[in-house]
């Protein structure tokens, strides 16, 4: 036990700025996965993570900071499933087909690049190092305008998940407001992506929110415990990777699904869904 | 140079053919195509898109874990696969539960993945091979095998076509004529995870799932019925799938030169370009009552030409309201 934290983690500088990165990542992946999960848009997600997999990859190629490649690309997605109309759960085949042409973009991109290996490895599973200290202010300011914009759309994006004709009647913009939202959650990807990787942003953005549905029905109470769970995964991610140099993905994934399983059995059989007077 | 000879040289080189990589890529592609166009109506259907992707993505550990112990990769792809389907399908039927879920187990199947990977430091490629494909560098034997399941596959399809198209239209009349239900979705679940870990071979455990949805999808916009639904998507599979190889053959040749582009790319592209053609062309899946009077189980008890008539109008786009419609047909007659 004395040797899981070491004392010299924290000194390095890379280590600080995985840490922070981390963090925020966390944060904002509990956050915009409590809606995530609400809306059962989980598949658009991970849509949106495999989209800004082929801006990263396109963006190494051409030698820019893979996180503006990640950024333009998911924002581009989450436009695009929005106008194209994005359906709950995982029917919908527009999402699937979109999201595997922009894998096989991604796949070009990382074949054309002589470098490959390394980077794609770690765009795919995440990674601990080769955070710099610029990324961590551009990741924070990234995930404020993201939590800036939910806390616009708090109220009408609440109202709509739980009852769109009531939303409607009340004057709520759904089929904006749904745009919007993704395109929050595309953002909010990008941010993820650096440190679990892309295939792995399940493990980060929908397993803990929806641990955190099985524990509370509160939409505030549920986000904290969301928030709570990703920050948490993503310590231990952090700590084990340091010590053990394994995949940080592989790591979060299966503490989060410890989590999802440990809610499961230890909350009542059903996810709870927000009462709307909670709302208004 | 002529257009002739240009055309010969970047878009279709008549030499290909005598490569034995080349043939028996476009043997293995053709093989897939068809099993996963088949199977993928029936996805298409049941709504099990992204169950299908899932699928793959948990192959993936299977796959990392078999090129771990130097086995080939198919055999612990379908393995996991497999399980991975049905795992799913004990899961339930309630959408909003089972998608989350199967997102959690997803991602730790691609998490474990990378863990074999990252252990197995024997082969640098492999990542890229398992997550993108490599359809030259499947070898003749792996090809054999594929089409003996490949025709397993299609064989079981064929005797469960009638209860299976029966119960993902109107489960609930199916049930009530004696349909088991839960088998015949196990049994298609289980079809399915074989067709996507051999169509994980040719374009990689995270694009098979373009193979399985694409082409039936754009048949399913294109034409009504399930059989020549099935077989133009089949057909378009093919198409797609070999006209992928074949650009990535001549590649070679195009920019930055020296390096072929990756079949998987191709693919998917070509297979979400003509999706969305089709949906241009014919918006609106064609979702309705695609089955003939005398397929159903006791013809005598079938609603009337009117009724189905009802069936066939385009706004019965959703699937739930057309099930529940179809349900009240079936169960006044």
């Amino acid at each position: 036990m004395g040797n899981l934290i070491q004392p010299d983690m924290f000194s390095q500088p890379y280590m600080q700025n995985a840490l922070l990165t981390g963090s925020i990542a966390a944060l904002l992946a509990g956050l915009v996965g409590f809606f995530v999960v609400l809306r059962g848009v989980s598949f658009a997600a991970h849509a949106l993570g495999q989209i800004g997999f082929a801006g990263a990859a396109g963006a190494v190629l051409i030698g820019v900071d893979p996180l503006w490649g990640l950024v333009a690309f998911a924002l581009t997605g989450a436009l695009g499933l929005g106008v194209l109309g994005v359906q709950e759960h995982g029917r919908d085949v527009t999402t699937a087909l979109v999201l595997v042409a922009a894998l096989g973009v991604g796949a070009l991109f990382l074949a054309l690049n002589t470098t490959y290996a390394t980077a794609a490895f770690a765009l795919l599973f995440g990674t601990i190092v080769g955070v710099s200290r610029d990324q961590v202010w551009q990741t924070a300011v990234l995930a404020a305008a993201c939590v800036a914009a939910l806390t616009v759309l708090y109220r009408p994006l609440l109202l709509a998940t739980l009852n769109a004709e009531l939303a409607a009647a009340r004057g709520v913009p759904v089929r904006l407001v749904s745009v919007l939202f993704l395109v929050v959650v595309g953002v909010a990807a990008a941010v993820t992506i650096p440190t679990v990787g892309t295939l792995l942003i399940f493990s980060l953005m929908v397993g803990p929110a929806a641990a955190a549905t099985y524990l509370s029905s509160r939409p505030w109470r549920a986000m904290g415990l969301a928030i709570g769970l990703a920050l948490a995964a993503t310590w231990v991610g952090l700590v084990v990777a340091y010590d053990t140099g394994w995949p940080i993905g592989f790591i979060i994934s299966t503490a989060v699904t410890v989590l999802y399983l440990g809610a499961r059995l230890l909350g009542p059989r059903t996810r709870r869904r927000p009462e709307i007077a909670a709302v208004y | 140079m002529t257009e002739l000879d240009w055309l010969r040289q970047y878009v279709f080189t008549p030499d290909m053919f005598a490569n034995d990589q080349v043939t028996n890529a476009l043997l293995a592609g053709a093989v897939v195509s068809v099993v996963c166009a088949a199977l993928g109506y029936f996805v298409v259907l049941r709504g099990l898109s992204f169950i299908g992707h899932a699928v793959t993505d948990i192959g993936f550990t299977g796959g990392a874990g078999a090129a771990l112990l130097g086995l080939n990769a198919l055999w612990g792809l379908a393995t996991f696969c497999v399980a991975a389907a049905l795992g799913v399908g004990a899961l339930g039927d309630r959408a909003r539960e089972r998608d989350v879920a199967t997102g959690v187990i997803l991602a730790l199947g691609l998490g474990l993945g990378a863990m074999f990977l990252y252990i197995n430091t024997r082969y640098v490629n492999t990542p890229f091979t398992l997550l993108f494909g490599s359809i030259f560098e499947v070898d003749p034997d792996t090809t054999r095998v594929m089409v003996v399941i490949g025709l397993v596959c299609l064989a079981v399809l064929v005797v469960l076509y009638r209860p299976l198209l029966f119960s993902s239209l109107s489960p609930e009349t199916a049930q009530a004529r004696g349909v088991p239900l839960q088998l015949v979705s196990a049994l298609f679940l289980a079809c399915m995870a074989v067709a996507v870990a051999e169509a994980a071979q040719v374009v990689g455990v995270l694009l098979s799932t373009a193979l399985l949805v694409g082409p039936a999808a754009t048949a399913g916009y294109l034409v009504t019925r399930p059989g020549p639904a099935t077989a133009l998507a089949a057909l378009l599979g093919v198409l797609e799938t070999w006209l992928g190889i074949d650009l990535a053959y001549v590649s070679y040749y195009w920019p930055p030169g020296g390096k072929g582009w990756p079949v998987s790319f191709f693919i998917t592209a070509l297979v979400l370009v003509v999706y969305l053609l089709a949906r241009l062309i014919r918006p609106g899946f064609r979702r309705h009552l695609p089955m003939s009077i005398s397929q159903l189980p006791n013809p005598g008890a079938m609603p009337t030409p009117g009724a189905r008539a009802s069936c066939a109008s385009p706004s019965a786009s959703a699937i739930p309201a057309h099930r529940q419609r179809t349900a009240a047909h079936l169960r006044e007659a």
